[in-house]
């Protein structure tokens, strides 16, 4: 059984313009120690499906739909108390900024211990102990030391090295990291992810990484979901999806970074910019931005204005998009199909 | 204030030499007093009052050169002085030793008026587009200011004629310049921050982390827009960035910069082929690749020194693995090596 | 995050206030409505005194002695031609109240907008260019802060009525009052100002006017001063509620408008001696408009901080 399971996800935010649907029906699984990336651009709902997972989501969000299990149990309905539990213990987080999960006021050594604490009954003295040790396996030099300073003191990558300390304090299953190194440099990113990977590695722990750079996550994640305007648009093995991309939007993805052109001449480049989700086009959101929506007599395809695609198998991976449904299942009449109206759901908005 | 603003002599980049020198730098220094005024200043120290100054050397001795026509990539770390060099070229901070010149004359020790024709020959692009439109200004309003600015002569006609002109060249529709810039996307901002300086018709352009704060997909969008412009004016670019990749694919030439230093100069080709200083080297291989067979990155002991108090000697050596004595303690100057430029002992030697 | 969409036209200025979150947040909020609402008709009140007033409180003729410390409507032996009774010299209240607001009012917006003018313009100039004129300009205004209203009211107006004398100072009483407060508190926009100033002077698009070769001044007030309005906006509804405090205080301790041209503050003071023989009705009725007056601006200044605060704006 996977140790988490998210189906059918929705997650709104009921804003003086109308509700904004963050989330539509997001679903994905995560297995013991597995590394999952999520990818996706600003705007993408990325950030949103991490902290619903912690079910952090805030006021005006709400989740609307669907579900959350964590090891057997259902996390959307569970008590503030007992997700307490479950949310220091189980599974952790990491944020982009180190300073949003420190205190400034208190020591690095402070922090740990109270940590601990909260979710063990423990000695202080034993508290420390775990926590030196923790700041060990991180590499940290000289721990003692580091223990009674603050964190003004330290540099950017001391500070995230210090939270993926107080991230394994407890021992969790999964660690959700929202863009962890995007706020450092590439010499430190690099170092952070490799350390990130080792320790996933040693102690059995999935990872949830979202970023936006596809770079990191094909160095680090097993596998992949792409995110656009809110949905999974694919998912798969990383390197299947980085080497052989189905969805037009994740190809385009690919296609822009500069290394996948030919130094001096031009990107490829995706048309338009991501929908606001307030605003989402009706059908395949990405369609107003699609070079293969357009069929031979240059109108917009029907099936990819209105209808949301499904997903189809193709390899390994799962892909929503009409085109790909077409090559991977050969309809017996194309005229028919839009004809008899397709059995996906339409749009509801 | 029209009589300063005389036509310029400005040679069209058709005339002009490809490959001659437009802007030089030498001996570039900056440094920030981080001790406040001079009561703040004072300490008593054995029974005396001493006044103790302390200042981050941002910039420590750069010099740069920038070709007509191409584009000068300069990469390197957060607190390496990259954007300094980029807003002391454009005036915007006064250098605390060096010089620079454009064209020749030397500018940073001009009024502002005397600066002011070269306003219009250099422009700068900034990293935040959502800070760089001022938000009280409509497209309109933002575009239509410069120009009015700078060419008081027009008519009302031609300015706008020439708005038109360059948003339509930045694929921006003209019909949205009664708009805000809070009304647009990241991207179209870019976008409109960069008719804002084409909108002057500038040489040259200094761009500091333009598409850094920009989604993947639009960072595409906003490198062609740049590499289109290029073409169509003849421009020159000095483009800030800490991303290698866009450096790679959009660079004539790159200046790695650390602590305030220049670190190695080369052609984009070679400096990717065969990186010569030990700190390229490392940030080279730390780009984190699509492909899985890239190789292992070299682990850099320690972390970049505060700019407050400079390592003496090379300002790498104490995350080099190959420094020595000699690094500690002299400090290297650029020297040609195999095309290239670099300020290492190392090389010097022939030990890397 | 707000896109704009290809096809729809620019919006106009009153579209643009319709959708915004200023006129959103006012139909959501019941005091800043009521507030607005009774803020707008005490103004207007103000301003229509001539006209809605049954009687000219300057005009002596009018005035019957005989007809003194008559009560309000509802208690036994007032006169219907007196809605709220009439003073000790036989004014209708109602009617000084009506000219006293006026009073208080112009003087209230006019020491605001002489506060704002001279707090504005420095501390533009010393957030802006920093450095000495900053020090020199920011040291001027703690200096300033450290003399209080009244010390500076007291020196003024004693200066004023000892060289031009007694009538000359009644004349221009409402100048002098805007001019002494005005000057006592611009400190209060100069330090909001520059603080706003040094926040967006960071801001790149300042820059980018620099850049661009324009020179200080039109940074200064064309680029930098219209981003700063909201937190001067905010502070403004403050401070004409401190200045009209200030004023009926002044007057109150007889220091600010004399008895024939009536404030709030000097009705409640001519009011105060008839406190005790039972007249209770020619101080506390002014009394309770200035309190309603000042609230009533309070909790609107309140509300506009709280909808013009960045951090709940992006919201």
């Amino acid at each position: 059984m996977a140790l988490l399971e998210v189906s059918n996800l929705d997650v709104r935010f009921a804003l003086r313009q109308g509700e904004v649907k963050a989330l539509r029906g997001v679903s994905f699984s995560l297995d013991r120690g597995e590394r999952l990336g999520i990818v996706g651009e600003s705007g993408a709902g990325k950030s949103v499906a991490a902290f619903t997972i912690l079910n952090l989501i805030a006021k005006p969000g709400y989740i609307a739909g669907g579900s959350i299990r964590f090891d057997g149990r259902e996390l959307t309905t569970m008590k503030p108390r007992q997700l307490q539990q479950v949310r220091g213990n189980q599974i952790s987080m990491i944020f982009q900024d180190p300073m949003m999960t420190l205190n400034p006021v208190l020591t690095i050594g402070e922090q740990m211990i109270e940590c601990l604490k909260a979710h063990r009954r423990i000695r202080s003295r034993d508290a420390r102990e775990i926590a030196l040790n923790k700041l060990r396996q991180v590499y940290i030099p000289s721990p003692e030391r580091r223990l009674d300073q603050y964190p003004h003191e330290l540099s950017g990558g001391m500070r995230q090295r210090i939270i993926i300390a107080i991230a394994l304090l407890l021992d969790p299953d999964v660690i959700v990291a929202d863009e962890p190194t995007t706020a450092l440099d590439v010499t430190i990113q690099a170092e952070i992810m490799e350390l990130l990977l080792e320790l996933c590695e040693k102690h059995n722990v999935a990872l949830i990484l979202i970023t936006h750079d596809l770079g990191v996550v094909s160095q680090v994640t097993q596998r992949t979901l792409v995110m656009y305007a809110g949905r999974v648009i694919e998912q798969g093995p990383t390197r299947e999806i980085i080497n052989d991309a189905q969805h037009p939007y994740t190809q385009g993805l690919i296609n822009a970074l500069p290394q996948m052109a030919t130094p001096g001449q031009r990107l490829n480049q995706i048309p338009g910019s991501m929908p606001s989700l307030a605003n989402t086009p009706p059908g395949c959101a990405f369609h107003p931005r699609c070079s293969f929506s357009v069929d031979a007599s240059g109108e917009r395809r029907r099936d990819c204005r209105e209808v949301i695609p499904a997903f189809v198998r193709s390899g390994n991976c799962d892909v929503a998009c009409h085109m790909v449904r077409e090559l991977v299942e050969p309809r017996p009449a194309e005229r028919d199909a839009s004809e008899n109206g397709p059995s996906e759901q339409r749009e509801a908005l | 204030m029209s009589e300063v603003m005389q036509p310029s002599q400005r040679p069209t980049a058709d005339s002009a030499q490809a490959g001659e020198t437009l802007l030089q730098i030498r001996g570039l220094e900056k440094h920030f007093p981080l001790s406040g005024d001079f009561l703040e200043q004072l300490r008593f120290e054995g029974g005396k009052l001493k006044r103790r100054q302390e200042f981050v050397h941002a910039i420590n001795g750069v010099d740069i050169d920038v070709k007509r026509g191409e584009t000068l990539c300069v990469v390197g770390e957060s607190g390496c002085g990259k954007s300094t060099v980029a807003r002391m070229v454009m005036g915007l901070l006064h250098p605390s030793a060096g010089e620079i010149r454009y064209d020749g004359q030397r500018i940073d020790d001009l009024s502002p008026r005397q600066l002011l024709p070269y306003r219009r020959r250099m422009q700068m692009i900034f990293q935040n587009p959502y800070a760089s439109l001022n938000p009280r200004m409509s497209i309109q309003q933002t575009l239509e200011e410069p120009l009015r600015f700078h060419h008081p002569d027009w008519s009302r006609q031609q300015i706008l004629d020439k708005i038109g002109e360059v948003m339509a060249s930045v694929g921006i529709d003209p019909e949205w310049g009664k708009r805000f810039g809070h009304e647009f996307s990241g991207g179209q901002r870019q976008r409109i921050a960069i008719a804002r300086a084409l909108a002057v018709e500038p040489e040259f352009i200094v761009a500091d982390e333009p598409i850094s704060a920009l989604d993947v997909s639009i960072q595409a969008q906003v490198l062609n827009l740049l590499m289109d412009a290029q073409e169509a004016h003849h421009l020159t670019y000095l483009f800030i960035t800490h991303d290698l990749a866009v450096v790679e694919h959009f660079g004539t030439r790159v200046v790695v910069m650390y602590l305030g230093r220049v670190c190695e100069v080369a052609e984009t080709r070679s400096l990717f082929d065969s990186p010569r200083h030990p700190y390229t080297q490392a940030l080279l291989s730390a780009i984190p690749r699509l492909e899985d067979d890239g190789p292992d990155h070299i682990k850099l002991s320690g972390e970049v020194p505060t700019p407050v108090n400079l390592p003496s000697g090379c300002v790498f050596h104490g995350r080099c693995p190959h420094a020595n004595e000699r690094c500690r303690r002299e400090i290297p100057q650029l020297i040609e090596s195999q095309g290239s430029q670099v300020a290492c002992h190392g090389v010097e030697e022939g030990r890397i | 995050m707000t896109t704009a969409s290809t096809s729809s036209p620019a919006p106009s200025r009153w579209a643009r206030f319709r959708s915004s979150y200023l006129l959103y947040s006012f139909k959501r909020d019941w005091i800043a409505q009521v507030c607005f609402v009774v803020f707008v008709l005490l103004v207007a009140a103000a301003i229509l005194a001539p006209w809605l007033s049954p009687m000219n409180p300057y005009d002596l003729a009018q005035i019957d002695i005989l007809a003194s410390e008559l009560p309000p409507f509802w208690i036994d032996g007032s006169d219907p031609q007196y809605l709220l009774g009439t003073d000790a010299q036989g004014r209708d209240l109602l009617s000084t109240i009506l000219y006293g607001a006026r009073v208080s009012l112009i003087i209230g917006f006019g020491a605001v907008i002489m506060q704002a003018l001279l707090g504005v313009t420095f501390g533009l100039l010393a957030g802006y260019l920093g450095g000495r004129v900053d020090a020199f300009l920011m040291r001027m205004a703690d200096i300033q802060l450290s003399f209080s209203t009244l010390m500076v009211a007291i020196i003024v107006g004693a200066v004023i009525k000892a060289s031009f004398g007694g009538a000359i100072y009644s004349e221009y009483a409402v100048f002098i009052l805007v001019l002494i407060i005005g000057l006592a508190e611009w400190p209060q926009y100069a330090r909001t100002v520059r603080a706003s100033v040094l926040a967006e002077r960071s801001k790149e698009y300042v820059d980018a006017a620099r850049v661009m070769g324009f020179r200080a001044k039109r940074i200064m007030f064309r680029h930098i001063l219209p981003n700063t309005l909201s937190p001067i906006f905010v502070i403004s509804t403050v401070q004409i509620a401190n200045a009209i405090i200030s004023e009926a205080a002044l007057s109150f301790l007889g220091l600010g408008m004399p008895e024939t041209q009536p404030s709030l503050g000097s009705l409640i003071k001519s009011g105060f001696d008839y406190l005790q023989s039972g007249s209770w009705w020619i101080t506390l009725i002014p009394g309770a408009v200035l309190v309603v007056l000042v609230l009533v601006i309070n909790l609107l200044g309140d509300w506009l901080r709280d909808v013009m605060n960045p951090r709940l704006y992006k919201g």
